[in-house]
């Protein structure tokens, strides 16, 4: 192969042979090379002074890091649930057909390699699929054999589609997909009302940082990711915390399935969340800010570079910004590989220190001591454009919006059986039922809320309000009609989901969800009996004991289904039988009696 | 902020004890006579924070005590029956998990799994044996490595470096399918010494020192054979109250 002449000394110097930028250096083999071969473990192990053992655990962490050549086209179809209901079956039978090859593996002649992918952020425009790091969305089985035959024909991935741009900033020479933004809903934040940079020229002039952080507190902005903290306050503790140096993270890797809000932001309004760090910076102190964002968004990364080469011109970013003298901050862009533990803040630092992203234990927390040990802010992309807001408008402004104890708006992706799926934003207090009507939705069965890890909710509970004392949510929001299988196609689905993420430090998380999907599987088989209903009831109490929010949540599809929707279990199992005997032996010879005629003798 | 105080005033299982800023609460315990159990936990290491059986309760939240420094104040529960149910429960899992067949097995005594499970005495796991498909490398001159036995502690990692501070050992994969490496190339330089002190840490009968005689204290004269794990911690309180 041509692996052998590939120059990996050239990509560790690009980074200092620094083994903090591991992730990067990974990320630009792959995307030299299609894949990381072999032999680029013992040149990287060498000059970032590791062990290949130490390379290896890094890269054989992330998903999206291939071992072995997997095509000149690397299809990822997404198996998220919302990719299942609208048609992942049959387009992903179309592209086995048309491919020659199962999901799992690469075409005989190395054209094609085709592997499923978790939720990569398109619920509203499902099936979708990433090939070569360019998205496809909408996909059907005519589409499908489409792509295949332009890739037969040797086309590059931006010509496989026909399908035109996407609206908004989509269509942009630098973005050119066909992504669609599917706003239906604009709110304060979303709204064209402000000029991005305002703050920045103008605001920061009569305030100090002390009193930027005091408007936000004022605010009662919380964290926007689905944790809730509130975001003065966390600003706060970084400003007060020692460090010769400071960072500001905006968290950009939504895992969540059914969340794909950042997206939207990150496409329609970079220069806001960019604006939102350098605030930060402001408030804290800070020079340094990292973009973290997920590996799915890469079709975004040139726009995002554009932005912030604008920026720079613009004295927005860079040094004495806005004319302030001292004032210095500039943002870097880090990719993740496919991870969903990552979007926990402390894994996410692990991510970007070239590490496994495994949750680290706190305290301290990153306010004190977070990127390579210094205070460090993590923010998530709607917090930071939320707080830009709260400056030009004002704390007051922002009170007024929301409930009594949620302020402000949150902006929802809706996905699922609905007319119009998309973002939403909505001041927080509407009720369930509110969002069904505005996304027309009917016939009803269940709403998931705030993902997986959320709680799925039926018709008795659609009168709950958004908020962060009854339904708090980092905006997923997936509806299922009456026709959809709950246990099976949602349940199942999710902890399958949670089994794949798990970084498998803590010991319950490891195995747990593993162990609720065997009991789950052998109730959808009819073994089920009513002693398995009492596990999976008590076994996940352990779940309460791992380290970090995956892992304390990676049990509640089971934990809601089967507080919800109970039913649903009950007339899965066997009645009247405390012992599943595994088969029925007069089922099991029927058909050779059928065929020798006779009568079984039991 | 002032300055640091010199001792912090905990409470333990309803005893009053002080303690210095940013010490861990299973030392803190362990020197008053407290047994927390550990597994993945080694005296002295950087903790992992990983088997989480030596979770307690720091006001009322659950924290692995192995991770958590303490601080001023602090309501620390350490024993209570949701409490012994999750220990119970983490080591139930971690023997339906892998493989361990103890009456064959050279750790068999001197092995902290077995002597958590004797100590919490589990006659059965609730869960089901997952009986999975792991493999024995025995490719490395010093050491045997049995996947079988693994509870993914961590303690090679964080414990075994050639003098160079390169990591030897590192974990692959996540997940379901995590496991343990070895370096191809610092593993083969590993020493004697190096192996040896691998195969100490390792808790369970994970990984093997090679050059050692099997077997040559019998089961039945090995180190929890003939008293339980913790009575080294407990004796220290009888000690004190006599």
């Amino acid at each position: 192969m041509k692996t052998t002449a590939f120059d990996f000394e050239k990509i560790t110097e690009k980074y200092g042979n620094d083994k903090t930028r591991l992730m990067d250096m990974l990320i630009d083999i792959q995307q030299e090379l299609g894949y990381v071969p072999q032999e680029a473990l013992p040149v990287l192990a060498r000059k970032t002074d590791t062990s290949q053992a130490w390379v290896e655990q890094t890269l054989s962490f992330y998903h999206f890091f291939r071992r072995q050549p997997s095509g000149k086209y690397t299809v990822f179809l997404n198996k998220s649930v919302v990719s299942w209901m609208m048609g992942r079956e049959r387009v992903a039978r179309t592209f086995e057909e048309e491919a020659g090859c199962r999901f799992g593996e690469v075409s005989p002649d190395g054209l094609i390699g085709l592997f499923d992918t978790s939720c990569i952020g398109m619920s509203d425009q499902e099936p979708a699929a990433l090939i070569n790091g360019k998205v496809f969305t909408r996909l059907t089985p005519f589409r499908v054999r489409e792509i295949v035959r332009n890739m037969r024909s040797g086309k590059p991935v931006t010509e496989l589609s026909t399908s035109g741009y996407g609206g908004g900033r989509n269509a942009l020479e630098v973005i050119r997909s066909e992504v669609r933004n599917n706003i239906q809903r604009k709110g304060p934040l979303l709204q064209d009302n402000y000029q991005y940079g305002e703050v920045l020229r103008q605001k920061l002039k009569t305030l100090s940082p002390e009193d930027v952080i005091r408007e936000i507190q004022l605010s009662e902005l919380r964290g926007r990711g689905g944790a809730g903290f509130p975001t003065g306050l966390k600003w706060e503790f970084c400003r007060k915390a020692k460090g010769e140096r400071k960072f500001i993270f905006c968290n950009a890797d939504e895992g969540e399935p059914g969340t794909f809000k950042d997206r939207v932001l990150l496409t329609e309004y970079p220069e806001l969340v960019f604006e939102g760090m350098t605030l930060a910076a402001y408030a804290v102190g800070a020079r340094e800010g990292i973009l973290y964002i997920r590996y799915e968004y890469k079709y975004l990364e040139e726009h995002l570079h554009t932005v912030l080469r604008k920026l720079r011109e613009e004295n927005l970013l860079g040094k004495d910004i806005a004319g302030m003298q001292g004032f210095d901050f500039d943002i870097r862009i880090q990719y993740g590989a496919g991870a969903y533990v990552c979007g926990e803040e402390s894994a996410l630092l692990e991510s970007a220190e070239g590490k496994r992203g495994e949750p680290r234990f706190k305290p301290p927390f990153p306010v004190e001591k977070g990127y390579l040990g210094f205070p460090t802010i993590i923010n998530n992309v709607e917090t930071l454009c939320d707080a830009v807001k709260i400056i030009h408008f004002g704390s007051e402004w922002y009170r007024s919006l929301g409930t009594e104890a949620s302020k402000g708006t949150k902006v929802l992706s809706i996905s699922g059986d609905c007319r119009y799926p998309g973002i939403y934003e909505l001041e927080w207090g509407y009720t369930v039922n509110d969002i069904l009507d505005m996304s027309g939705a009917e016939e009803v069965q269940a709403v998931q809320v705030g993902g997986p890890s959320g709680t799925l909710i039926g018709p008795e509970e659609f009168d709950r309000i958004l908020c962060y004392n009854d339904l708090a949510t980092g905006g997923s929001f997936i509806i299922f009609n009456q026709r959809r299988d709950l246990l099976r196609n949602v349940v199942l689905n999710f902890m399958e989901f949670f089994i794949e993420e798990s970084c498998g430090s803590c010991v319950p998380c490891r195995n747990m969800p593993w162990l609720l999907k065997q009991k789950l599987e052998k109730i959808l088989n009819g073994h089920g009996v009513w002693k398995d209903l009492e596990d999976l009831e008590s076994w996940p109490g352990i779940m309460r004991i791992n380290r970090c929010g995956l892992g304390q949540t990676a049990a509640n599809p089971v934990i809601s289904s089967l507080r919800n929707f109970r039913a649903l279990y009950e007339e899965r199992i066997q009645k009247g039988r405390s012992f599943d005997e595994g088969f029925e032996l007069e089922k099991a010879v029927e058909e050779s009696c059928k065929a020798v005629g006779r009568v079984p003798l039991i | 902020m002032g300055k640091e105080k010199e001792y912090v005033t905990i409470t333990i299982d309803d005893q009053e004890i002080q303690a210095r800023p940013g010490e861990f609460i299973v030392d803190v315990a362990r020197r008053h006579g407290i047994y927390i159990p550990v597994l993945c936990n080694l005296k002295g290491v950087k903790p992992a924070g990983s088997c989480r059986i030596c979770t307690v309760l720091v006001n009322g939240r659950p924290m692995t005590s192995c991770t958590t420094p303490v601080a001023d104040g602090m309501e620390i529960t350490t024993r209570s029956p949701e409490l012994e149910d999750f220990r119970r429960s983490v080591i139930e899992i971690l023997f339906v998990e892998g493989n361990h067949f103890c009456p064959a097995c050279e750790k068999s005594g001197n092995c902290e799994l077995q002597a958590l499970a004797y100590r919490f005495e589990i006659m059965v796991p609730r869960y089901p044996y997952q009986f999975p498909h792991r493999e024995i490398d025995a490719s490395w001159p010093l050491l045997l490595k049995d996947h079988n036995r693994c509870v993914l502690c961590k303690r090679c990692i964080r414990t075994i470096f050639d003098k160079e501070g390169h990591p030897i050992f590192a974990f692959r994969n996540r997940g379901h399918e995590l496991e343990i490496t070895i370096d191809p190339e610092y593993g083969k330089n590993m020493t004697d010494e190096m192996a040896r002190q691998a195969a100490e840490n390792c808790p369970v009968g994970a990984l093997l020192y090679r050059k050692k005689h099997g077997f040559e204290i019998p089961i039945g004269k090995r180190k929890y054979d003939k008293e339980p794990i913790g009575s080294d911690v407990e004796k220290r309180k009888k000690e004190k109250v006599s």
